[in-house]
């Protein structure tokens, strides 16, 4: 017995980390839904329609969870800005707030983006929060940053105090995130192609475009 | 304690330990695999570490070798401890190789991408604790004289 000893242990440990392995894989594979029709993007709303950039009647839309606070969504922004140069009138993009709790600052980034969305200002903050992300995401005072950077694209400084306070704000990036969560998001950045999520894995240029190319194949192209 | 039974404890120590690393390993390898090194939420601490280009060697990612080796140690000392004298020959350039793709990525993280992994560095202590084991181990010669 104890010359096959040696293998029945081998062969043990293979079996318990490839089972271990699969079981951790399935538990931490993103089991995203769908985005349903009744959820489905509207852009009616002002909350909505403020955060759109790209042709609102396009036939695609991409929707992206982003926290301020998270690098790979700071990355994903020039991708989306070159995307929108591919695709032209063809891709919306809707952004919708996703703070993570492990980020110190992301839902004070997320409630200033808002605050300068009240003033007509939402894309120019979001350009300058991704862009100083390095700088306000270690600073102990993020908020002081955040109020320079609404003086210097040109906000009303002291109604942008009063909006990042105010409940309109919340409420908007509370909506968001409660929607990523009834969606079963928990990372960011996540990526939804016309409400199909599209697989943490192909989360790269390749993927997003071979997903927006296939909803295009779908419908009728503007 | 014989020679030969301080071996055998040896080696099932450093089988334990090549099990510890295997689990760290294989963690990282899911998180690979699973796409979560692309995006913050799981381990904020390593996206940055196993996002970038280092953490993947023509495709695969480095996890996932590193579970391999790790592997490997574990099936080597455990022939090794019931006494199977050329398992042992395997083990030196197996944790050889492993101490020094360690000594690599600590130095991609602390001068490349300026960011560490704690799981990089877990693994990085279980391969110098197998090294320093494999050190310990006694001379080949003496085991002709078991």
């Amino acid at each position: 017995m104890k010359r096959y000893l040696p293998f029945v242990i081998v062969v043990g440990v293979a079996l318990a980390t490839f089972g271990s392995g699969a079981m951790l894989y399935r538990a931490k594979h993103e089991q995203l839904q769908a985005i349903p029709q009744d959820k489905a993007l509207s852009g009616n709303s002002d909350a909505e329609s403020m955060r759109i950039r790209g042709n609102p009647d396009a036939p695609v839309t991409l929707e992206e969870f982003g926290d301020f606070q998270c690098p790979p969504c700071r990355s994903f922004v020039a991708f989306t800005e070159q995307l929108l140069k591919e695709y032209d009138s063809r891709l919306r993009i809707v952004f919708r707030h996703f703070p993570l709790s492990a980020h110190e600052h992301a839902l004070e980034a997320s409630l200033a983006a808002e605050a300068a969305g009240l003033q007509g200002h939402f894309w120019e903050m979001y350009d300058v929060l991704y862009r100083e992300q390095a700088a306000w995401s270690k600073a102990p005072n993020a908020r002081e940053l955040f109020e320079s950077y609404a003086g210097t694209i040109g906000l009303n400084v002291d109604q942008f105090k009063k909006d990042m306070d105010g409940e309109q704000a919340k409420a908007r990036v509370d909506a968001d995130k409660e929607r990523g969560e009834s969606l079963g998001i928990n990372m960011t950045p996540t990526i939804y192609i016309n409400g199909q999520p599209i697989d943490p894995k192909n989360k790269n240029p390749e993927g997003v475009r071979a997903a927006i190319n296939a909803a295009l194949a779908g419908k009728p192209q503007a | 304690m014989t020679v030969s039974r301080f071996r055998t404890i040896l080696y099932t120590v450093v089988a334990i330990v090549a099990v510890g690393g295997l689990a760290d390993a294989t963690y990282l390898s899911v998180q690979a695999l699973t796409g979560e090194t692309l995006s913050c939420g799981g381990s904020p601490d390593c996206f940055k570490v196993l996002g970038s280009s280092y953490a993947k060697v023509g495709g695969v990612p480095v996890a996932l070798l590193g579970a391999f080796a790790y592997f490997c140690v574990f099936t080597f000392a455990i022939f090794a401890a019931f006494g199977y004298a050329r398992a042992r020959t395997f083990l030196i350039p197996t944790i050889g190789a492993m101490f020094l793709a360690t000594l690599w990525f600590l130095y991609v993280q602390a001068f490349v991408l300026h960011a560490y992994c704690r799981y990089c560095l877990l693994s990085a202590a279980m391969t110098f604790l197998l090294a320093g084991l494999l050190i310990a181990a006694p001379p080949s010669q003496r085991q002709s004289g078991e």
